[in-house]
């Protein structure tokens, strides 16, 4: 054996490693997709296949060609921030083929009350019904028309759009008060509860009407002095009117 | 002589001209097409161009879970109950005791009425969907490179190439990610990808009908985005996490996690 030479034994081993890293080579080449890392460390044809599904929900645009009408109607009322998809589903195979495929109109109770029926969680203000009380068995659409949703006569009690206060007053102290006595209601803010709206207290001598310790009003009333009692506030900065907890 | 020449010559050049005046036309038509052609091979979507993030108003959420169902029926996502991509949340906090947070079907069916006689202090829906995180862990996990985030700032799964381990789904802090029951493959919000590359708004976005959801350009000034995050205080979920989310809640509860 020369000087410099491998010795006997690592030539099979050399021979071996360098086929295990051809192969290596090879293998990785056939194996990793063509576009892995073109970006980043992912396949960058998965964007692209992602991008290639298929759409169901046409947006509210593609609608207006044909039913601008209607969305002009909607656009006026109340309704106006509801695409028309919200109540009739995914219309992308009507737009694509009107007459094969009709998007389904829901007409059950079931579907107004998944937005209208009475729930605590959801924010005051928004039109809540209880569906047990208000017309049970009557389809909503014969008396509410869905593209343009007006009441249609105005409400006999406050209690059918504020209901959350009028439970919480209905078990306080101030469950006789009418809402009128402290609120100054213009007759119109039924049909325009957001812009006509209705005017509250903004000064401490309406609690004073029957608060105050000259008030005509009967003497279990708790009195204060209006000169003295928690002076630089407000009354409900400190007092709930609708549940007021003080004794 | 020379006078009555050039009148004639003028004539003939206005013959001439009319004669010719359809193929004129035609030229300019063909010219004017292909230049229409062009700008709208440049409109092709470029991915790189855009940095897409959503807003979620909690005061807006009326928890009718449209979103949910639309979301379901966009992707195809399983109908049974377990399996979203973007679910309500509802939180009662009750005067004492734990915050308790429900979903039933993800709120596609409406909630029940809680408890008679709980003192509830406060009470709200949150939408709920994957976050969409810069430095999400999800990506991070992943062995084979089968989720990362796509140039346009959305994190997506290659279905082709995930081998289902479960890595992902185990790291997302916000239980974002599910395995599909047919594919099994990790699933999770795409934010409509295949909506938002072609111009549409992501379904559930598109049928919210508060306009809870807003979805947009981060980068961009004029954005409906932009407007959302100029006007409210907004915070992110989990932001001790570091993972940076891409949605953001505005009128989020402390207790909201």
């Amino acid at each position: 054996m020369g000087k410099g030479a491998l010795p006997q034994q690592i030539v099979p081993l050399l021979i071996l490693f360098t086929a295990g890293i051809l192969g290596l080579f090879v293998a990785r080449y056939f194996l990793v997709p063509k576009s892995f890392g073109e970006y980043g460390h992912y396949r960058a044809d998965a964007v692209d296949e992602i991008a290639a599904s298929e759409v169901s929900f046409a947006g509210y645009k593609a609608c207006l060609d044909c039913h601008e009408d209607i969305y002009d109607l909607k656009q006026a009322s109340n309704h106006k921030g509801l695409a028309c998809e919200v109540c009739h589903g995914p219309c992308a195979k009507h737009v694509n083929a009107p007459d094969e495929f009709t998007p389904p109109a829901p007409r059950t109770r079931d579907f107004c009350i998944l937005c209208h029926g009475y729930n605590l969680s959801r924010p005051s203000g928004f039109p809540q019904i209880i569906p047990e009380l208000h017309n049970p068995g009557k389809v909503c659409m014969t008396c509410h028309n869905p593209h343009n949703p007006l009441l249609p006569h105005p409400p006999e009690d406050c209690s059918a759009c504020h209901r959350e206060i009028a439970s919480r007053k209905m078990v306080s102290h101030h469950a006789t008060l009418a809402c009128i006595d402290c609120h100054i209601v213009p007759p119109d803010h039924w049909k325009d509860p957001q812009t006509i709206r209705a005017w509250k207290p903004t000064n401490r001598e309406v609690c004073g009407k029957c608060h105050a310790e000259d008030a005509e009003s009967p003497k279990e009333i708790p009195r204060i002095d209006l000169n003295t009692h928690g002076k630089p506030y407000l009354c409900w900065d400190c007092h709930y009117p609708h549940s007021p907890e003080a004794k | 002589m020379d006078d009555q020449k050039t009148q004639m010559e003028r004539r003939e050049f206005l013959n001439t001209c009319a004669r010719k005046l359809p193929e004129f036309i035609m030229l300019f038509a063909v010219v004017g097409g292909a230049e229409i052609l062009s700008a709208q091979e440049e409109q092709k979507y470029d991915p790189s161009g855009h940095n897409y993030a959503m807003g979620i108003d909690i005061h807006k959420c009326i928890g009718c879970g449209r979103c949910a169902d639309a979301c379901k029926k966009e992707n195809k996502v399983p109908i049974e109950p377990r399996y979203f991509r973007t679910w309500v949340e509802r939180y009662i906090i009750p005067s004492a005791g734990e915050t308790i947070v429900d979903s039933p079907d993800g709120g596609i069916d409406g909630f029940p009425e809680p408890d008679k006689g709980m003192d509830i202090l406060r009470t709200f829906f949150v939408p709920k969907l994957c976050n969409h995180c810069a430095s999400p862990p999800c990506v991070q996990v992943c062995p084979v490179g089968a989720t990362f985030i796509s140039r346009d700032g959305v994190v997506l799964v290659d279905e082709k190439y995930c081998v289902g381990c479960r890595y992902c789904i185990q790291a997302c802090p916000y239980g974002a990610r599910y395995l599909h029951p047919v594919k099994k493959v990790a699933d999770k919000c795409t934010f409509c990808y295949h909506r938002i590359t072609k111009g549409l708004r992501p379904a559930c976005v598109e049928v919210c009908p508060t306009q809870a959801r807003v979805f947009g350009e981060a980068g961009e000034q004029s954005s409906p985005l932009r407007r959302f995050l100029r006007f409210n205080d907004v915070t992110v979920l989990k932001p001790s996490l570091n993972t940076s989310p891409k949605v953001y809640y505005a009128n989020a509860d402390g207790e909201v996690r």
